[in-house]
């Protein structure tokens, strides 16, 4: 079953494995010139929508030049964090192909996704790349089976024959902790919450994915269950080689699970760079100040000084200069007017004047993007 | 500073009768609390844990199928000991709003979106006060100054506020005439940590300026370590343990509560942390003897027959489990 492409440059796959056994890695195409070894290849990807108010039309950058790696050798948590309306979900919604990029590259295993066509998005790319989402009940239909999907999704994928699904699938749920015996010809009212993620997780691990993107999975759930899925997909990482973009607002499950960690504000990657540099020593101000805002349990640690708010998202999303120069403690004449660079400092990525390049080379590649 | 609101073994059930199919779902079960005056007093629990329905009962805001089927609630209002079930509607109407107020779970959705904001604040406060518009405008244009809530959103619809600004509009609203009793159901949960940590913020300035006693029940512990003086702790209906916020955190006692404790992640290590096994029960068919026995790694063949009752281990610590009552009668023995 060769595939057709509509990249303009890259040969198609190979096709995928026969009996959804085999290795879960399809080789890379090698003559596109294009970086190896490279997942998911996001550079300087831009959304923009228009609000129109009136006669006038605002154009309104969701995801602002995004530039993200992740290589296809050593899987990996990427987690995304920052507050609501950051553009965690829209850059998300572009990397699943369910919504157009403006403008930039978004490539994943060297095919730009948006010129996938509709077929292999279905035949191919939605084997390689699942999605999770925040409320695992608005997932499944009410009325249908919870034990039905699986089955489907094994079906329609072709990953195993009638016969052998059900131990197929029962396979894939016990990676998540469950049994097919658990939850055989329930209804999603009758799981916990925690039970009906954990299914919607395996749904998506029945292709045999290289990448979940994962949309809060946990902010539905309680702290008691919240700790055993983000347990959950440090495991798969280590023990199914599957990479894993985890979005959320709650730094410290980040902090626990990422290896490497991006925080965006107002469509803008501001920090990025490993996890533990990144959350344990921040140096963009935005990210120190999400830094200080986690509730710790100690009661040593409260809160002492207090903060500013943004009082209406869109002067913030519109704004000329850097976007936090307006909450910004260490706010400088220069940032109202101009937009800070990318600059590696200390081993990561960080978008502000505060800093300069210093050279050192990070573990990450980071195309810097031309800035004015 | 006295009790302001008790409950004695409450018990609230939700009964439904459908199509002969009679369901008990016992969502308060014997709860007995004191609230003091001034204080900030958390409770916690997972969803379904029953915190959602004794707040309805404490506000004595509830309809069938919810009926307290058992104990009373208990207002000590001036000095007065009034009973929650002996209310009229118009002493319950006079009650709301002047001195006892509610901060409603979502509340960021509660203002009326085709009316500014000063006009929101106008409907509530000339339901309570004889107030011209003018007077409203300037009462509600000092109460947001005194919060650091910015001018400008007076004249803002609803939807051109951001969630946070939003929700602190709301605790404006729900303060503004200065109760004396505030509840609050997760303030905080749809938010983001630094609007969060703004939101608490303001909950404290409105606490510590009037020296209101608010009720604050959300499932993230990090939220009472920072705002509650008490925590209370609930697991399927039943009060497991209660403590000053300090003890909780630091030396709790109850199984469940340890769980919960050590399982929240922290920026400090990222090794592995346990999560708490299986998963809370249905309250239609609530477990034998102690409700967390199966789940509970200490459990003991006394921990499912027989029902722990709340003991006071410590001055002021109380909670309500076999294996600590066992431990403590052996150190006293020795």
């Amino acid at each position: 079953m060769p595939q057709q492409s509509d990249g303009p440059k890259t040969p198609p796959p190979a096709p995928a494995r026969q009996d959804g056994e085999g290795s879960q890695r399809l080789p890379l195409p090698d003559s596109s010139g294009g970086p190896r070894g490279v997942l998911l290849q996001i550079e300087n990807l831009s959304k923009v929508f228009h609000i129109r108010q009136g006669f006038s039309s605002q154009e309104f950058h969701a995801v602002d030049k995004a530039s993200i790696v992740i290589d296809s050798d050593k899987p990996e948590i990427f987690a995304v964090v920052g507050e609501s309306g950051s553009g965690k979900t829209t850059l998300a919604k572009m990397v699943l192909g369910m919504e157009a990029a403006s403008e930039g590259i978004l490539r994943y295993k060297n095919r730009v996704i948006n010129d996938i066509s509709s077929k292999e998005m279905k035949t191919w790319f939605y084997r390689e790349v699942q999605p999770v989402f925040q409320d695992p009940f608005a997932a499944f239909s009410p009325l249908k089976r919870i034990d039905g999907y699986l089955f489907e999704t094994a079906a329609n994928y072709k990953m195993a024959n009638k016969k052998e699904a059900p131990r197929y699938i029962n396979e894939v749920l016990s990676e998540v902790g469950l049994t097919l015996a658990e939850i055989a010809g329930r209804y999603p009212n009758e799981l916990s919450g925690g039970q009906a993620q954990r299914v919607a997780i395996a749904r998506a691990l029945l292709t045999k994915p290289s990448l979940i993107v994962a949309d809060e999975p946990v902010s539905m759930l309680d702290a008691s269950l919240r700790m055993s899925i983000v347990n959950m997909f440090r495991n798969l990482k280590d023990h199914s080689e599957v990479s894993v973009i985890y979005i959320t607002h709650d730094l410290a499950t980040a902090f626990y699970a990422g290896d490497r960690i991006a925080v965006m504000l107002r469509g803008w990657i501001v920090e990025m760079g490993p996890t533990e540099q990144v959350l344990g020593n921040p140096l963009h101000p935005y990210t120190q100040n999400l830094k200080t805002s986690i509730p710790s349990i100690r009661s040593s640690d409260a809160w002492n000084e207090k903060i500013d708010l943004a009082v209406i998202e869109t002067d913030e999303y519109t704004r000329t200069g850097c976007k936090f120069a307006g909450r910004c403690p260490a706010v400088m004449d220069i940032c109202h007017d101009n937009i800070p660079p990318n600059v590696q400092h200390q081993g990561r990525s960080v978008k502000c004047f505060l800093y300069e390049d210093d050279g050192a080379p990070t573990s990450q590649k980071v195309a810097t993007p031309a800035l004015g | 500073m006295g009790t302001i609101i008790e409950t004695n073994n409450l018990r609230a059930y939700y009964i439904t009768n459908a199509y002969g199919v009679e369901r008990t779902v016992k969502a308060v079960d014997d709860i007995t609390l004191r609230i003091q005056e001034g204080e900030v007093y958390g409770i916690a629990g997972e969803s379904g844990c029953g915190k959602s329905t004794l707040l309805r009962v404490l506000l004595n805001a509830y309809d069938p199928p919810l009926t307290v089927v058992g104990g009373e609630v208990v207002y000590h209002l001036d000095g007065e000991r009034v009973n929650a079930a002996d209310m009229t509607e118009e002493q319950q109407r006079d009650l709301r709003w002047r001195t006892i107020s509610y901060i409603p779970q979502g509340s960021m959705h509660v203002l009326n979106p085709v009316r500014r904001i000063r006009d929101s604040f106008h409907d509530f406060i000339s339901a309570h006060r004889d107030v011209s518009k003018a007077e409203s405008f300037a009462l509600t244009a000092n109460y947001l100054r005194d919060l650091g809530l910015p001018e400008k959103v007076l004249a803002s619809y609803p939807h051109q506020l951001s969630g946070g600004m939003r929700q602190r509009v709301t605790i404006a609203l729900a303060t503004i005439l200065w109760p004396k009793l505030i509840f609050a159901d997760e303030p905080t949960t749809a938010l983001d940590v630094v609007v969060q940590r703004g939101v608490i913020q303001m909950l404290k300035d409105v606490q510590q300026n009037e020296g209101s006693t608010l009720v604050l029940i959300t499932h993230d512990i990090g939220v009472h370590a920072n705002l509650a003086d008490r925590i209370a702790i609930l697991y399927a209906g039943k009060l497991v343990e209660e403590a000053a916020t300090q003890t909780i955190l630091e030396s709790p006692r109850h199984p469940y509560t340890r769980f919960l404790i050590e399982s929240l992640p922290s920026l400090d290590s990222r090794e592995e942390r346990l999560s708490i096994p299986g998963r809370p029960p249905a309250l239609d068919r609530p477990p034998s003897g102690c409700r967390f026995h199966e789940r509970c790694p200490l459990a003991k063949d006394i921990c499912k027959t027989i029902e722990p009752a709340l003991i006071e281990i410590a001055p002021k610590h109380f909670t309500a489990c076999h294996v600590v009552e066992e431990e403590l009668s052996h150190a006293s023995a020795v």
